[in-house]
């Protein structure tokens, strides 16, 4: 084995240890005990609940718009293009403190939208829908519009040919031959998502049953009750496993990188 | 009516990259006709222009009484509308259908239950009907190539588009799948466009052939008017002839003598004078060993050495250099009576009636 060798081997374990022993301890330290009983314990249920119920309506709002969009940014050349790429993935990089306060400023009562939204989403349910979907849509959006934009022109250009229309086009064959970048693109978003706290503690609050989802309250009990905060983590890596897993299977993907061609 | 001449007539006048086409070829009913010519000459973007992927900047494109485009008038009518069948290079066939979904997918227009009977009459007429369900990653080359064809048949088109239709498979599938496109083509009454950078397949499969250089057509004809007459060493070249360069002048007893470039000269019976390209097909030449006497009637003979031998079944191909390259196609029988190899010097001979003066 050769010294390089031996340094990229050494740099992959330390990766390894690094990324997976945080994760690991969670269910060290969590017996199957503790973790059957936060199950039964309603705060924690509660919060997984509304963790699902507003993840999924999030990600749901986010194929829906964000695919035709996508579409649009991978397929045509406009003036100005690059800034509106650009400020769509700005929220990628915002600290979520600044993307709880710039919601405030947008959709709370005294905001620029205000007037429309009344109090329907500070401190509601829809408010969290709103957070997470403005944290984790960049996620979704930047790649679809990649694996849009990788696929080969002379399908999109035989399906003309074929008769169908763009919106056939679109339908038929770019979302199908996509679908693994789109895919990946909806895993990452939904990870990103179900791990929000800072904008959806600061726009809608943590109220147990109205807004307070898995991750805050595992937030909420760390300080009163490690143990259940702990076996409500576990949850957690289960489920965002199990949400990987499922992805890489059902597409036949890499790893979460661009569509495996 | 319809108009019985020029059925598919394109117009275009555009730059593409860095190249000025400018084109007007058309087809009539049943005739196909090739576009010919090196890669890079325009022929693929004036396929592209038919069939309204690319919008040129001037340009019309008419099938039968339907105008698809006309650049004055304002009117492109989209590709989806204008009923070609298009056959892409790499075939384009979509990974997730099955043969008869991508087949299916162009029947649109036909009721739903028919479909699949319909797509798989197509595949069963290409030799294909148990292909079906695969996938095209599953298909080999040839069979991704008919499924290819059935598809852009099966919107019965009204012109037919066919981007280097053979460049995509090895040399052994190739000579079946020439034959059976062949076929294909005679039994189909549209107008079709090909787009060939092989001038045997261009002689092959088309009735008429355009030879297209630098976004031009620089002759027009039949694949052998083609190579009796070519119109300029370009041509000439192109269907795989010998053409070397030279000053021609009258010769004393008839007929012209060209002073070659690099040395030597050679007699044709054409009349010439000035900068000419002589034109001579490599199976009009014959080698004969350096320092042989002259026999029978070739009055050209250019001392010659051998620079490559390629032997193709019974002939053989021999490359040579004369001050200026050429070569000869014999039996692999003489090559190996003569001993030909890198190296050997030889005299090549040729008919003053076999060399044909065209303009440089």
């Amino acid at each position: 084995m050769t010294a390089f060798r031996a340094l990229l081997v050494a740099a992959v374990a330390i990766a390894l240890t690094f990324l997976t022993l945080p994760v690991v301890a969670i269910f060290v330290d969590t017996s199957p005990g503790d973790l059957i009983a936060s199950l039964g314990d309603g705060e924690a249920r509660d919060a997984l609940l509304l963790s699902l119920e507003t993840t999924t309506i999030a990600v749901a709002l986010i194929v829906a718009v964000a695919t035709p969009a996508a579409w649009f940014l991978a397929t045509r050349a406009f003036p100005g293009k690059a800034v509106v790429v650009t400020l769509v993935e700005l929220p990628l990089v915002l600290p979520p403190a600044v993307a709880g306060i710039g919601l405030l400023a947008a959709a709370g009562p005294q905001g620029i939208v205000g007037g429309v939204v009344g109090d329907s989403l500070v401190l509601q349910t829809a408010g969290v829908v709103v957070a997470l979907t403005f944290v984790a849509a960049p996620f979704y959006l930047r790649q679809a519009q990649a694996a849009f934009a990788a696929i080969d022109p002379a399908l999109l250009e035989a399906s003309r040919t074929l008769g169908a229309g763009e919106a056939r086009t679109f339908a038929r064959v770019a979302v199908p031959t996509a679908m693994p970048g789109l895919a990946a693109g909806l895993a990452l978003a939904w990870g990103r998502a179900l791990g929000e706290f800072g904008a959806t503690l600061m726009f809608a609050g943590s109220f147990r049953g109205v807004t307070q989802t898995a991750p805050l309250a595992i937030y909420d009990q760390f300080a009163t009750d490690f143990p259940a905060a702990l076996a409500l983590s576990a949850v957690l890596v289960c489920v965002s496993a199990a949400l990987l897993l499922s992805v890489k299977l059902m597409t036949g993907a890499g790893p979460l990188g661009v569509a495996a061609r | 009516m319809r108009a019985r001449w020029a059925l598919l007539h394109v117009e275009a006048r555009t730059p593409v990259g860095s190249l000025e086409l400018n084109l007007d070829v058309h087809a009539s009913d049943g005739e196909c006709v090739a576009l010919a010519g090196p890669s890079g000459a325009g022929k693929t973007s004036a396929l592209r222009v038919a069939a309204g992927l690319l919008r040129p900047q001037a340009g019309r494109v008419a099938c039968g009484d339907d105008v698809w485009l006309d650049t004055g008038a304002r009117v492109d009518v989209p590709p989806e509308r204008r009923r070609c069948g298009f056959l892409f290079q790499d075939y384009a066939l979509f990974p997730h259908l099955s043969a008869l979904d991508n087949v299916a997918y162009a029947m649109a227009d036909v009721p739903r239950a028919e479909r699949a009977q319909r797509a798989h009459d197509l595949l069963e007429r290409f030799g294909l009907g148990d292909r079906g369900d695969a996938r095209p990653r599953s298909l080999s080359g040839g069979e991704r190539q008919r499924v290819a064809l059935a598809r852009a048949l099966a919107r019965q088109p009204r012109a037919l588009l066919l981007d280097e239709p053979l460049s995509a498979l090895d040399a052994r599938t190739r000579a079946g799948a020439t034959r059976e496109l062949a076929a294909t083509l005679r039994a189909t009454p549209v107008p079709t466009l090909l787009v060939t950078h092989d001038f045997a397949e261009a002689a092959r499969l088309a009735d008429r052939v355009v030879v297209v250089d630098e976004g031009r057509a620089v002759q027009t004809g039949t694949a052998a008017e083609l190579a009796a007459r070519p119109a300029s060493a370009f041509v000439a070249d192109f269907t795989g002839a010998v053409v070397l360069t030279g000053i021609a002048r009258a010769a004393t007893g008839g007929g012209t003598v060209v002073d070659l470039d690099g040395g030597g000269s050679a007699t044709s019976s054409d009349e010439a004078a000035g900068p000419v390209a002589v034109r001579v097909h490599p199976w009009e030449i014959a080698v004969e060993p350096a320092g042989s006497e002259p026999a029978g009637s070739p009055v050209n003979r250019l001392p010659a050495t051998v620079e490559s031998v390629t032997v193709v079944g019974s002939r053989a191909r021999v490359g040579l250099v004369a001050g200026q390259p050429l070569a000869a196609e014999i039996t692999t029988a003489s090559a190996e009576r003569l001993g030909l190899a890198p190296g050997v010097r030889v005299v090549a001979t040729w008919k003053a009636t076999a060399t044909r003066l065209v303009s440089a």
